[in-house]
């Protein structure tokens, strides 16, 4: 059986690999690429532990081969800090305890993340819809929206702000 | 959790994806968002020998509008049906049913075509396509048919697909004036399959009376289906609870729940009962006077 | 929602006891930087992966393994037979039974390991996994417990010998029989109950796996490994294989959730060890969620019968239980060696009542082993469920309001410490305050109101309270072993030179935030600020002997370990601080982070000075250096108490339940981070709200799992967990030395029955006496239907 040479771009870089067409897009990245901030917990697609960004959106990185990813543009929790600044989402989970064994988060963030690009102001009965598909054991999910509501004012005003400088 | 072997490809265009799967009939699996396939492969459930993946053929994402119907390429995610305003005023059904797929991330990527042609019993759209009197557009290396949804649901995960054809499109008719319709998933937890799922879609006339009806069913049967006996035991009565729940009784006699993890069948016997009802209020409500077209 | 907590006194920058400091250990985790065992990757590593049986009970014939040893990249596939050669294929439970590591003639579970497969990657592995062909005989299934021990059931555990050819495991009492007996008899009334807590399974998000290094030139095994117990397990792997513990070290990595599920030594852990020791090369194995859910240890599987005792005006009299415990095919349950029910006779809960008597029968049958994994406390879980459903029950047979009922006969805050029935000693507690608080939150008098006038339209709305007694901190050493380790528990403390300081503990974090609150608790006794004190777990060679972290135990034995080395230093302070004062060290008393001599503000010193003191200005006679141990033997265990009130609406379409409203009153005595106690209650009330509505693993007669996969076995989501409401009353304990209990299980313990007591509410005027949980939509359809109402 053949191998497919890939090319993904990942939190900015591009990265290749010669890869079996069975591997899931969430190996190529923990084993192939060393990301190991993305986890699975899992087989049947139900926990969202993966959840990475593929070209924009949302997407279970165990429920994607890494064949389907070549020529993509993939995000992953290692890429949320910019320039040694955490995302006010990085920030808000610390601030609030919306973790405890961590294991859940990086998908939990990068689900947040793009929850909050469609939808900048939500109520919390809509964050919590937003992460239905992240699973998690430990927090009983209360700590987790209002860290990504406080995540949400924090960016609602950089936005107002950049505006505000925008037009100024 | 991890996949048995398969090559891929990547056709550039549909002519190519569909000479591929002529050239290896029977060996070949379409590839749409992955939702429904890349599970089943993980559990080594299906082993093909090659996946066609066709996010690279164009022109099969599109929802449009015609004079006759709507037009869903079979790429379309859930996602993108659920945003789409247009179609989900005037069908709300089809926004009901979008937005109880899963979450986010299998909405994001999950297509309805890929939903459709994969056909499990318990999947939210065959029931909509079913109540709408929907069709599907089939296309081989040989060229295109057009099926209806009613009869295209053979079996259990089988369709009236040929190996050599690619889903390519759903069409939905507009809906007639005075028509509502909804989709009512009773499901066990947030994301789960529908325990019972009942799309309803209700015409009413110039009197009020109901001049038209589609009820489709999932998760309640070998294969989701369209409650013919509920729609005839609608038609030129007035949308109340009692013919609601006549309709209902009929809709449960067709019915052939199976005990399993979501219940026992007698359970979900009287859920049908109890949803087909619910979601024929909620089509009632939603139906404008025969003067008011769903916009 | 409110973060009570005891009065601060230390500064934040301190942070001693009482701050919601921020978590140390969370800047790796927001970054996706944790290492957790399965980012562990060590040069010429290879995989394990296993094959498993379809079957719950089966001869295994044959195991043809050629076409997987063919296979690309294939190095090794291990049976029973070949650890039958090197006496490894049984190893101890940590209930003192045994289990098999590999069958040898026959399996006795369905998905039980039956070979491991070594290949040179993980897809290689599993490939190989699915071309070993194992042939089997199936054999009669005995899933019920019951059937078990009837005579002519099959004997599934033939090898415990001639005199045990039967499916009792055990048999176990606490209380006087007779007394009770008695008490009963001479009752106005007795209310009884039929409780089934069914199977659940703890779920963590990380699943169980490890990395078995074996280095054949040192003869030196490095065994990395989710585990909740590190020293435990090098102790039962040393006994095993017979590698001496001096060649052995444990490690353990960022655990994602233990909750129990982490403390057996699965035979995959031990399998991979073989393979390692067999190949000389680092073995890897990441179980599956399905291997997971279908083989590893599991929660409840109790089927209780009890009996309260009542006067016609409510006061409770005794207490009887009658108890069949289904500990699948052996018991490798975690509980400590004498008590094989757990702690499950604290069954008379948070009530005065003179007599009380719990006997436990356990049963083997064709079901995965284990006991006493899921956030339990030691089998609190079930004792909570049976009184709190039996005094609802009990309520109502006398025609009082619950609250009212339990107020009546709660032990009152002058009776402790209190001497239960079944010969346990309540350290300190003020139920009645909790419960009107709770009361008072949750609007108590309005909420009936409105249910009165909901009754009267037929509306179905509950009102369910629970008011739970926990007991943690296992235990004291005449007491309490597990399989012969004393329950003691340990803190090493060092203080460097310019005045931080790291502190090393037998027990281990899977996500409760030790890295913080243990640095708080060092904080808080030395005046050392918690940001400059390092705290680590769960390496062996470092970490002085625990025994590890589950059942709520850390902070009463090894955060008063910590607390008590802590005051070893400060008290070797106080002279080093007399030195350099040049007074007496009885002129001298402390307050947070310095002594000072009474009468001379002016005179002190920091902790920081008496630190580099100890290394660079010691008075001749004193030993440099600034560190202690403490190896901790508690004198009782402590007993978190709370009162828990819950109100929901049934569609009585469907059957569902919605909880509409969810307060929880917790007392957990003096409290080292009220932010993270709240985290602790917060997702343990989910993981009470998980069972009560969503969660078991059952099994059909043949034994197949009918749950064994996140598609079936139903974790909440955000969407079916409410805004759960939280406040505190703060009792401390006394015999503590910060006056703190446990907390991590209270909220698992006591939520629950808030649930079933609510749903129980909202239809008992259909005469409705017990829901069994989980309560699932067709549950509540099913008696609606009977009832004539749905």
């Amino acid at each position: 059986m053949s191998t497919h040479h890939v090319t993904v771009t990942v939190n900015g870089t591009a990265r290749e690999a010669d890869v079996e067409p069975r591997l899931l897009l969430v190996h190529l990245l923990r084993d192939t690429f060393g990301l190991t901030g993305t986890h699975t917990g899992c087989d049947t697609s139900n926990c969202g532990a993966c959840t990475v960004n593929v070209n924009g959106r949302s997407a279970k990185a165990c429920t994607m081969l890494a064949v389907q990813a070549d020529g993509a543009e993939v995000r992953t929790i290692e890429g949320m800090e910019l320039g040694g600044k955490l995302h006010p989402l990085q920030q808000a989970f610390w601030d609030n305890h919306g973790l405890q064994c961590g294991f859940c988060t990086p998908g939990m963030i990068m689900q947040s993340a793009y929850l909050l690009e469609q939808n900048p102001d939500p109520t919390d009965d809509e964050v919590r819809e937003g992460i239905a598909g992240n699973l998690c054991r430990c927090t009983g999910y209360v700590n987790i929206i209002k860290a990504v509501q406080q995540a949400a004012a924090e960016l609602r005003s950089a936005e107002t702000e950049g505006a505000g400088a925008a037009s100024a | 959790m991890i996949p048995g072997q398969f090559d891929y490809v990547r056709p550039g265009n549909l002519e190519e994806a569909l000479r591929i799967l002529k050239d290896r009939e029977g060996e070949a699996k379409i590839l749409s968002g992955g939702y429904s396939l890349i599970p089943l492969l993980k559990l080594r459930l299906a082993q093909p020998t090659v996946l066609v993946d066709i996010q690279a053929v164009g022109g099969l994402d599109g929802i449009i509008r015609t004079d006759d119907d709507w037009r869903i390429g079979a790429r379309a995610t859930h996602r993108a049906i659920l945003d789409h305003e247009g179609l989900g005023t005037e069908h709300p059904v089809v926004h009901d049913a979008a937005g109880g797929i899963g979450d986010q991330q299998v909405r994001n990527w999950g297509t309805i075509g890929g939903s459709v042609a994969h056909a499990d019993p318990s999947s939210d759209w065959p029931a909509v396509l079913l109540a709408l009197r929907g069709s599907v557009a089939l296309r081989s290396i040989d060229g295109e048919r057009v099926v209806p949804a009613r009869g295209f649901f053979v079996d259990t995960f089988q369709t009236g697909i040929e190996m050599t054809e690619v889903l390519t499109e759903v069409r939905i008719p507009h809906a007639r004036p005075g028509t509502g319709s909804a989709y009512v998933k009773l499901e066990r937890r947030a994301g789960d399959f529908a325990t019972v799922g009942v799309a309803a879609v209700l015409t009413l006339g110039a009197d009020g009376t109901i001049a038209g009806a589609g009820v489709g069913l999932t998760a309640v049967n070998d294969t989701p289906f369209a409650a013919t006996d509920a729609e005839a035991a609608l038609i030129g009565r007035a949308p109340d609870n009692d013919t609601f729940a006549i309709a209902a009784g009929a809709a449960a006699s067709q019915a052939k729940p199976v005990t399993d993890a979501h219940g026992p069948a007698d359970y979900k016997l009287a859920m049908v009962r109890e949803i087909t009802a619910r979601a024929l209020r909620q089509a009632a409500a939603r139906a404008h006077g025969p003067e008011e077209r769903g916009r | 929602m409110t973060l009570d907590a005891q009065a601060p006194t230390t500064t934040p920058e301190v942070a001693g006891m009482g701050h919601s400091m921020k978590r140390k250990e969370d800047p790796r985790f927001i970054r996706g930087q944790g290492e957790y065992i399965e980012d562990v990757v060590l040069p010429n590593m290879v995989w394990m992966d296993i094959v498993r049986t379809p079957y719950a009970h089966a001869r295994i014939k044959s195991i043809d393994a050629s076409e997987a040893l063919a296979m690309p990249g294939v190095l090794a596939v291990i049976t029973g037979k070949d650890l039958e050669a090197a006496g490894l294929h049984w190893m101890p439970t940590l209930a003192g039974d045994k289990q098999m590591v590999l069958p040898v003639d026959e399996v006795m579970y369905q998905s039980q390991e039956v070979a491991g497969v070594i290949a040179e990657t993980r897809y290689q592995a599993a490939d190989a996994v699915a071309a070993v062909y194992v042939d089997y005989e199936p054999l009669p299934v005995v899933v019920d417990p019951f059937k078990a021990l009837e005579p002519d059931a099959p004997v599934l555990r033939p090898d415990r010998g001639p005199d045990k050819q039967h499916n009792r495991i055990w048999h176990w009492e606490s209380g006087d029989r007779a007394a009770t007996d008695a008490a009963l008899a001479a009752s106005d009334r007795v209310v009884p109950i039929d409780v089934y807590i069914p199977r659940i399974h703890v779920a963590s998000i990380e699943t169980c796996g490890c990395i078995a290094d074996y280095d054949p030139v040192n003869a030196h095994l490095d065994f990395h490994v989710t585990s909740q117990a590190p020293h435990v397990y090098r102790t039962v792997i040393s006994l095993v294989s017979g590698i001496p513990e001096s060649s052995i070290r444990v490690k353990t990595h960022d655990i994602g959730g233990g909750f129990g599920g982490k403390v057996p030594v699965y035979p995959g852990y031990v399998i991979s060890i073989v393979a390692s020791l067999t190949l000389g090369r680092p073995v890897k194995w990441i179980e599956d969620r399905s291997e997971n859910l279908q083989a590893d240890s599991f929660a409840r599987d109790y089927h209780i019968h009890a009996e309260m005792g009542l006067t016609d005006d409510g006061a409770i009299t005794g207490l009887r239980v009658k108890t069949l415990a289904d500990h699948g095919y052996t018991d490798a349950a975690a509980d400590p060696s004498k008590y094989p029910a757990g702690l499950f006779n604290v069954i008379t809960g948070s009530y005065d009542m003179p007599q009380a008597f719990v006997e436990v029968d356990a049963a083997y049958t064709n079901k995965p082993p284990g006991g006493v994994a899921y956030r339990c406390s030691f089998r609190v879980t079930e004792a909570v469920h049976t009184i709190e459903r039996l005094v609802d029950e009990g309520a109502r047979a006398v025609a009082m309001d619950p609250a009212a009922f339990r107020m009546k006969n709660f032990i009152r805050k002058d009776q402790f410490p209190y001497k239960t029935p079944t010969g346990w000693e309540y350290d300190s507690g003020d139920y009645h305050t909790a419960l009107q608080k709770a009361l008072d939150m949750i609007g108590y008098d309005e909420l009936r109101k409105e249910q009165a006038e909901k009754r009267a339209r037929g509306e179905l709305m509950g009102i369910g309270i629970s008011s739970f007694t926990e007991i943690v901190g296992a235990g004291p050493s005449h007491e309490f072993d597990i399989i012969g380790l004393k329950m003691f528990d340990s803190a090493e403390i060092r203080v460097h030179p310019t005045g931080s300081a790291i502190v090393r503990l037998g027990v281990q974090s899977q996500g409760q935030g030790h890295e913080t609150t243990f640095a708080q608790i060092v904080a808080e006794e030395l005046g050392i600020p918690a940001s400059k004190v390092k705290v680590e777990e769960g390496d062996t060679d470092t970490a002085p002997y625990g025994l590890g972290t589950y059942a709520s135990r850390s902070t009463p034995t090894a955060g008063a370990a910590t607390a008590i080395a802590a005051r070893k230093i400060r008290e070797k302070t106080r002279h080093l601080a007399a030195h350099l004062l040049e007074c007496s060290p009885d002129d001298l008393e402390w307050t947070p982070g310095q002594w000072n001599v009474k009468g001379s503000p002016d005179r002190f010193k920091t902790i920081a000075e008496l630190a580099f003191a100890a290394y660079t200005d010691h008075p001749a006679g004193m030993e440099a250096g600034l560190e202690a141990t403490d190896y901790y033997d508690p004198p009782n265990l402590t007993f978190p108490f709370g009162s828990y009130i819950c109100v929901v609406d049934i569609d009585k379409g469907t059957g569902q339940v919605k909880v509409r409203r969810f307060v929880a009153i917790d007392d957990c005595g003096n409290i080292i981070n009220p932010m993270i106690v709240d985290g602790q209650i917060h997702g343990g009330l989910t993981m009470g709200l998980a069972p009560a509505l969503y969660e078991e693993i059952s099994y059909d007669e043949q034994g197949n799992n009918l749950a064994g996969t996140f598609m079936d076995y139903l974790l909440p989501t955000a969407m079916e967990t409410p805004a759960w409401e939280t406040g505190k009353t703060i009792t401390p304990s006394p015999h503590h030395p910060f006056g703190a209990k446990g907390v991590g299980e209270s909220a698992t313990v006591g939520a629950p029955p808030a649930i079933a007591n609510a749903v129980v509410d909202a239809l008992a005027h259909l005469g409705v006496t017990n829901v069994d949980i989980p309560i699932t939509p067709q549950k509540v359809w099913r008696i609606l239907h009977e009832k004539g109402v749905a």
